[in-house]
């Protein structure tokens, strides 16, 4: 039989059975719908986050303390003309948590997070606009001044939306005043730039830290180091590695860790696609499910059709024909219930952006290759579940196939 | 031109072997219309089988047209089946999802003839159903089932057509219907018509009655007159 006369004979006979095909379809509907939808809020994780990296520029260096110390005197000698021509500004930050606290006619308000001490070059190195006031200068650094440079959203939240600058605002119980307001960035992965609490470098390691220092030299969590040409990347990671060997008197292992843009997109990928392939096997389980339907389904019919297929062999059909015919069927149950998945794992995607998501900044991504790769797997299971059933189908004598009641 | 030679047919059930043919030997020639009598049981159905290419002889050997059958594989008994013999069967087996034009259309499908639906059409006006093609099988009578099946028997232009009880569920008009066209297509397109019948009415239109007993020809009789 031609294919085309086999796909019209599978289809009519799948047509036939509307609510039992309808039934064997949910399965794998369920789990390409599954498929489908988890792994778009991984990819939607992926994506935002990568371009999060990404927006920090590809001139960065990061450089970070490991089993050892940086200070924020090594932070200074990397600015040298002569050991390191690259190497244009350092940034040197702490990250503390804490709370951020204000009281007014309406009430007390706080937020929560990451609060981070840096130097001025800040500004430049990471490339934040001031919206109004200023940001931290040197002075505040020197004095270790009680001033506080607030992200958009933040000072939105601590201050409704009215001027803070010259307000006090109380940071894990020290009264700090507000100098300053970062221009909004836009969405990110996390609302993470809008909600930047900045504070001198010194004042967050001397007094707001949990183990805070009042003497002696400033800890430095991560030095951000902006490279003068992004070509120069290797060179300026030689160039810091020598100095701070130099300056750390090392001879054998470093107790420091220099990473590029690069390293930090691979290494996060590295996870992130592990998580994606983790929620995608776990829907995969419901694929396999749905595959055992099939072959339950197509048993069944083999055994309640066992008489048509001895009157197609008496009037000539081959095994071929009639294996073909019974894949056939599988394949297009399998690959239904695949279409019918991958529109309905869409909508819950596009539910999720409405419902779930909709006070993130995480938007759901179906992308083509996994739609793809949905599509395929079905019809593998299709083929995979349907050959052995079509195999007893074929394999009926024709006479006892057409003495079958 | 159908040559048995001693041709045996043992079944296996469990520990039991049952000889369902003991050395049959019989030859028929083109265009002949013979009828197969004999009790239930006595292998007229066995014979029928291997002379239709649904089952090989145990032993003997069974050639069709010189070629010697018993050897072939699967895949060329099933051509054999489509292109050289036509089926009609006692409970008419047409599918019932199809219309009695898919119906007839099917092995015109397997032979991968190209303008099957036109060959089907006018397969149905020899049988005079020609009114009937979007008819599914549930929406005829017996009688009109029937002569769908010869219609799709005879679609393939088959050189014999095989019919096992082709009467056996009919009412006595509708029988003489049948049997008339059977002798009709015999006579006008000089096609061999074997029935297996234990009615002595239908054997009446064969020219040659051969009588089966436990698994033996006991009688091969041709009639004189007609």
């Amino acid at each position: 039989m031609s294919p085309q006369r086999t796909l019209l004979s599978a289809l009519q006979s799948v047509g036939a059975n509307k609510l039992r095909t309808l039934l064997t379809l949910l399965g794998i509907v369920i789990g390409v719908a599954a498929v489908i939808s988890l792994m778009s809020i991984g990819r939607g994780v992926q994506e935002s986050v990568t371009s999060f990296i990404q927006d920090l520029g590809t001139n960065i260096l990061f450089v970070s303390p490991s089993n050892g110390a940086l200070t924020l005197d090594d932070a200074y000698a990397l600015v040298d003309p002569v050991l390191a021509p690259s190497v244009d500004q350092v940034a040197p930050e702490i990250n503390v948590f804490g709370d951020v606290n204000t009281t007014d006619e309406f009430g007390a308000r706080t937020v929560f997070g990451e609060i981070t001490g840096v130097t001025p070059e800040y500004q430049e190195v990471r490339g934040y606009e001031v919206d109004v006031g200023s940001f931290i200068g040197i002075p505040h650094v020197a004095g270790a001044s009680d001033v506080v440079v607030l992200g958009a959203q933040a000072s939105v939240d601590l201050f409704l939306g009215r001027n803070p600058i010259g307000q006090s605002v109380k940071i894990n119980g020290r009264e700090m005043t507000v100098i300053g307001v970062l221009e909004s960035r836009g969405g990110d992965a996390f609302g993470f730039e809008d909600n930047r609490v900045l504070i001198p470098i010194t004042t967050a390691y001397r007094r707001i830290s949990a183990d805070r220092n009042v003497e002696g030299v400033v800890g430095v969590d991560t030095i951000s180091v902006l490279v003068e040409d992004e070509n120069n990347m290797e060179k300026a990671e030689g160039e810091i590695s020598r100095i701070l060997r130099l300056r750390h008197r090392i001879t054998d292992e470093d107790d420091f860790e220099v990473r590029n843009q690069q390293q930090a997109l691979e290494a996060f990928q590295d996870t992130t696609q592990a998580f994606v392939l983790f929620l995608g096997s776990i829907a995969s389980i419901s694929l396999l499910v749905g595959g055992i339907g099939i072959m339950n389904i197509m048993l069944v019919s083999v055994t309640e059709r066992t008489r048509e297929i001895g009157i197609r062999k008496a009037i000539g059909a081959r095994r071929w024909d009639i294996l073909s015919q019974f894949v056939l069927e599988a394949v297009l149950l399998s690959l239904g219930g695949g279409i019918i998945g991958v529109l309905l794992g869409m909508l819950i995607a596009q539910g999720m952006n409405v419902t779930l998501l909709a006070e993130e900044e995480i938007r759901t991504v179906v992308s083509t290759d996994i739609t793809a790769l949905a599509l395929g797997v079905s019809m593998l299971i299709g083929l995979v579940f349907g050959i052995y059933p079509a195999m007893r189908a074929a394999a009926l004598h024709p006479i006892e196939a057409l003495r079958y009641e | 031109m159908i040559e048995l030679v001693n041709v045996t047919k043992t079944y296996r059930m469990g520990e039991v072997e049952i000889a369902a043919l003991r050395g049959v030997s019989l030859a028929i020639e083109d265009g002949e219309m013979v009828a197969i009598m004999g009790a239930s049981g006595s292998g007229k159905s066995t014979m029928m089988n291997i002379v239709g290419c649904l089952d090989v002889p145990t032993s003997g050997q069974y050639s069709l047209d010189g070629v010697n059958v018993g050897r072939l594989s699967d895949s060329r008994l099933a051509a054999i089946r489509n292109r050289k013999i036509g089926f009609v069967f006692q409970s008419y087996n047409l599918l019932p999802r199809l219309t009695a034009e898919s119906n007839v259309e099917l092995p015109l499908l397997y032979a991968r003839k190209g303008g099957s639906a036109r060959l089907a059409r006018e397969a149905l006006g020899r049988v005079g159903l020609a009114d009937r093609t979007g008819h599914r099988p549930t929406e005829m009578s017996g009688g009109q089932q029937q002569r769908v099946a010869i219609a799709r028997a005879l679609v393939n232009e088959p050189s014999i057509l095989l019919a096992d009880e082709p009467t056996g569920n009919l009412d006595s008009h509708s029988s003489l219907e049948i049997i008339e066209l059977l002798r009709e297509l015999n006579q006008s397109s000089g096609i061999t018509v074997i029935i297996v019948t234990h009615e002595d009415d239908i054997a009446r239109f064969a020219r040659r009655t051969i009588l089966m007993r436990d698994g033996e020809i006991v009688d091969d009789e041709r009639a004189r007159t007609q």
